[in-house]
């Protein structure tokens, strides 16, 4: 089970106070009429589902009841940071990357 | 290959069955193939058998980075059934039980088959009116179905709590006597033994780390074995297919998720079909060992460890203790996930894509078990043709574009 940071009340809790609520950082087309059905259905549906990294919005339904964001590991579940809704994530795929990277060369020299 | 019969499995006694040929060869990767089929579960092995039967493709090489059935085929709870609402999905899955039926003759391999009838229950009015809906649309299409009421449940489980008085009593249930289980692993070593004795090569320990396009076109895969060429590559990968996507460039409408099951120490016969309840979502069969094997629901997150949620277990065994008060005391032997590729209209795709000679069969989520032949036959008229099969046609990448969605997810009996 999740132990997981509500940044709006700065508190860990269990998963089953939140609810998943799917891929963080798909922004609504502003003007949906005007789009073509492939950008949609791609709005609608495709998501990026990797195996690592991932970017997901949770919902604390039993708390505050506020959206936020979660950095987290899909292979490995281990959660990178919980971020409020509007800010980009500090950590990423490339920056773990670029930082596993870093401690290899460290290890090299 | 030779057959297996009641005669061979005589001769062979009498040399302690230490001489019987091996069911597969473990040949090297060639250079080229005509198809590779990217995953050796049973959907991918039963797709590189019809090709070879059907269509006449033998030049087909089955690409597996485990063992033969170790995924999700290994992890299922084994339920066949076709009593699908919408036309496409019950003309897929219909067409899929009839291939179930001859299976283990056709296959030469017994795959365990056993119809012994599946119940859907409902706990509530509406659910009892989406069930004479789904049974009625299911007669319209020529797949057997009835309604049953409380009394006729019981006089089918015996063992099922009929009180009124408990949370989600038992209203009624849908029972397609066609339905039923099959032995898992069977159904993948039966093809993989089938596909190999026409010469299809079966690769194991051999994962695809790249796929390898040049003008919009397949030419084939990097492996851990090296590189394999190849036109037709057919990603047959369950929840690892959104990462086989990736490898191109393409996104899918697909979330992998883990979904679990268990099941209980042997005890005697208890329970001789299926039973499925949506609501309260939890489902239980018995396997011929006499485990009690018992379905629970998928992770509400994305997540590709092969474990679940404990939550979600206990939700599952509250409510399978409530149907059946007797298991309460009945100990649970194992626990284990699969990570299963779920589509937001709770139907598969099986598709050509944009890229030419890239083809997908997945997104079956949390009920491709049943399917497993069905699929492998449309898929492989889909690759030899490069042109959907009719009853694979509906079930195109695009329709999540178009709009034609086919919405299986509340209407049919969900609980995969």
């Amino acid at each position: 089970m999740h132990h997981i940071y509500c940044p709006y009340c700065e508190e860990a809790r269990e998963e089953e106070e939140y609810s998943y609520t799917g891929e963080a950082h798909i922004e609504r087309p502003k003007d949906p009429a005007a789009i073509t059905d492939e950008a949609w259905g791609d709005y609608l549906f495709f998501r990026s589902n990797p195996r690592g990294i991932h970017h997901e919005m949770w919902y604390h339904a039993s708390g505050c009841r506020r959206y936020f964001n979660v950095t987290r590991n899909t292979q490995s579940y281990e959660i990178h940071e919980t971020y409020k809704m509007g800010k980009l994530p500090t950590i990423t795929a490339k920056t773990i990357a670029a930082d596993t990277l870093v401690a290899q060369q460290g290890d090299a020299s | 290959m030779k057959k297996y019969s009641g005669f061979s499995l005589f001769k062979h006694s009498l040399s302690h069955h230490e001489n019987w040929q091996a069911a597969w060869r473990s040949p090297q990767p060639k250079k080229q193939y005509d198809v590779i089929i990217v995953g050796g579960g049973g959907h991918g092995l039963a797709t590189a058998y019809y090709l070879a039967k059907v269509h006449g493709i033998t030049n087909v090489a089955v690409l597996e980075k485990g063992y033969l059935g170790g995924g999700n085929t290994a992890r299922n709870t084994t339920i066949v059934r076709s009593n699908y609402l919408w036309d496409e999905a019950s003309k897929l899955y219909d067409h899929s039980l009839d291939l179930w039926k001859d299976l283990s003759q056709d296959l030469n391999y017994n795959v365990m088959f056993s119809q012994r009838g599946v119940l859907n229950l409902g706990h509530n009015l509406q659910d009892m009116r989406d069930i004479e809906r789904r049974v009625n649309a299911n007669r319209l299409n020529g797949i057997d179905g009835v309604v049953l009421n409380t009394a006729e449940v019981k006089e089918i489980v015996p063992v099922i709590n009929d009180s009124q008085d408990i949370r989600y009593p038992v209203l009624g249930a849908s029972w397609q006597a066609t339905g039923g289980v099959a032995r898992h692993d069977a159904v993948a070593w039966g093809f993989a033994r089938g596909a190999d004795s026409f010469g299809v090569d079966l690769i194991q320990q051999c994962e695809v780390t790249d796929i390898i396009t040049e003008d919009g076109a397949v030419v084939g895969v990097q492996t851990t074995q090296g590189f394999i060429g190849s036109k037709k590559v057919a990603c047959v990968t369950a929840g690892n297919s959104g990462v086989m996507a990736a490898m191109v460039g393409l996104r899918l409408p697909i979330e992998s998720r883990p979904l679990q099951a268990l099941v209980s120490e042997p005890v005697k016969p208890i329970i001789d079909t299926v039973v499925m309840s949506n609501a309260v979502h939890a489902y239980v069969s018995q396997s011929d060992k006499g485990d009690l094997v018992i379905g629970a629901g998928t992770d509400s997150y994305n997540g590709y460890g092969q474990r679940g949620s404990f939550h979600i277990v206990e939700h599952t065994l509250s409510a399978i203790c409530e149907l059946f008060p007797m298991f309460s005391r009945v100990r649970m032997n194992r626990a284990w996930g699969g990570v299963v590729d779920t589509c937001p209209d709770a139907c598969p795709i099986i598709s050509k894509t944009n890229i030419k000679g890239l083809y997908f069969n997945c997104g079956w989520g949390t009920g491709g078990f049943k399917a497993t032949p069905g699929s492998g036959h449309v898929f492989a008229h889909t690759l030899a043709h490069d042109e959907a099969h009719p009853f694979a046609a509906p079930f195109s990448l695009d329709r999540f574009n178009t709009g034609h969605l086919i919405d299986e997810h509340g209407a049919a009996g969900v609980a995969h």
